[in-house]
């Protein structure tokens, strides 16, 4: 193999002259880290609602949550977002369509992209609520009820403080996906970390560099959002519980 | 409203099964390789060995750390040079399928590598002590008390994570290998019928997916034990 390492590249001037190939890809970074964190919001919010429906006593909202899950676990990641980004501004009405369309292209691409990624790991959140839930005993609920409690009440004072507790650590790991997801939004143009690498071997043909710089950033993601979800784990365990460690 | 018309799909279906066979295909090879492969890797960590501990141990963090998208642009860029420098093969040989199944194979093994770990920890100690004192070695321990086992216990876990693949192996759009997704893009995009290709393609994935899992539900209440 005859490849010419050169990790001085990095610091090269990009063609237009101003900013470094590291510039870029700190862009890259910051667009990875602005999607992953705000579809993070969008799916502990809309995964902890469904995942609270999924346990309610009524057919129908139940019954609701579950379609919503199976829908969105069932189609691969990259059928949505193209949907998101390609069909759903046909199926709108043509006014509101026709105004998508002719915005500022990366702002199309990062909210279908934002979007996508929210409902897609709110199914994963909702399945992890629901697991939580239905691991309490239900004499919680119960009593609950019974001390006059509503059922919104319920599930805000007694339930989801103990559930949301008990699921952190599968939380973390859809935490982690949602980084490492936020990659397929490199096929609908927006510039992202793993876009990036693929623009600076076109640029620089120094794909080696490009690729290991890249794979070490996400390796860094990971690595502080291991750490992080650790303390957060660490400080809201909750006392005698069987997952908890003793200090 | 958008008018639909699907009448581009009928002509198509040979482009498209032609890319669910690739699809299949990934998946198959991903599956087959990535259970014996994973295997290897569950064992080195649970030997006890130091060395192959840690370095199995590395490998299933690395892959499991890195989006897919750029796994499979690293085979993308690694199979090709290999290729050339080992097998002399060049021009025949489709790189972007190799490269595809190389990826799928590897990076899959470390998924399925922490579901067999996880299945054989399953199994009580107690089991493994009550074969070597029967006067087993470590391998017939395994293969004949553990490992059975184990797969009982892990096998729906093992099937959902293939059903997760089948739906991954779509995001080899990124090196332009036409599967079924790739596929149905290309048609879509031929025809200026993007939409309703989408949407079909869509719905096929759904069918065969939320079908698959219905099945896997089935299974796992038959073999609980």
């Amino acid at each position: 193999m005859s490849y010419s390492w050169h990790w001085g590249v990095f610091l090269s001037p990009t063609p237009s002259g101003d900013a470094t190939y590291l510039g870029w890809l700190l862009q890259g970074l910051e667009w990875t880290l602005l999607l992953s964190l705000g579809a993070w919001v969008i799916a502990l919010l809309l995964g902890s609602l469904l995942g609270v429906l999924r346990t309610v006593p009524n057919r129908w909202l139940s019954g609701l949550a579950a379609a919503y899950v199976e829908a969105f676990r069932n189609v691969p990641l990259l059928v949505q977002l193209f949907s998101w980004y390609f069909v759903l501004p046909e199926l709108l009405p043509r006014a509101l369509g026709d105004a998508i369309k002719q915005s500022d292209p990366l702002t199309q691409q990062f909210v279908a992209a934002l979007l996508c990624l929210g409902c897609f790991t709110a199914a994963r959140v909702c399945e992890q609520v629901r697991s939580g839930l239905n691991s309490l005993p239900r004499g919680q609920k119960n009593a609950g009820l019974a001390m006059g409690l509503t059922l919104p009440q319920t599930y805000r004072y007694v339930l989801l403080p103990p559930a949301m507790r008990i699921i952190l650590p599968p939380l973390t790991s859809e935490f982690l996906n949602v980084f490492k997801n936020s990659a397929v939004a490199s096929t609908i143009g927006l510039i992202e970390l793993s876009r990036q690498s693929q623009q600076l071997v076109d640029y620089t043909a120094q794909a080696y560099e490009a690729f290991i710089a890249v794979t070490l950033l996400y390796v860094l993601i990971n690595v502080l959002v291991m750490l992080g979800m650790r303390a957060v784990e660490h400080r809201t365990r909750l006392p005698g519980h069987s997952g908890a460690r003793d200090v | 409203m958008y008018e639909f018309d699907f009448s581009s799909i009928p002509g198509a279906l040979p482009i498209l099964g032609a890319g669910l066979l690739v699809t299949l295909k990934l998946t198959g090879v991903a599956i087959v390789v990535g259970i014996v492969w994973g295997t290897l890797l569950a064992l080195a960590r649970l030997s006890g060995n130091r060395l192959l501990g840690t370095m199995a141990a590395g490998y299933v963090n690395l892959f499991r750390a890195v989006p897919l998208v750029m796994v499979i642009l690293w085979f993308y860029l690694i199979v090709p040079t290999l290729l050339k420098d080992w097998a002399g093969l060049g021009q025949g040989t489709d790189i972007r399928m190799a490269s595809a199944l190389v990826a799928f194979a590897l990076f899959e093994s470390a998924y399925y590598a922490e579901i067999i770990r996880a299945g054989v920890r399953s199994v009580p100690q107690g089991q493994v002590n009550a074969a070597r004192a029967l006067g087993m070695t470590y391998t017939q321990t395994m293969r004949l008390v553990v490992l059975p086992q184990a797969l009982r216990n892990m096998l729906p876990l093992l099937l959902t994570q293939a059903i997760i693949l089948f739906q991954d192996t779509s995001l080899v759009y990124v090196i332009g290998l036409a599967d079924f997704f790739g596929a149905a893009y290309k048609v879509g995009d031929r025809d200026g019928r993007l939409v309703e290709l989408l949407l079909f393609a869509g719905a096929v994935y759904f069918v065969l997916c939320f079908g698959a899992s219905l099945l896997v539900r089935r299974l796992q209440k038959r073999i609980a034990v």
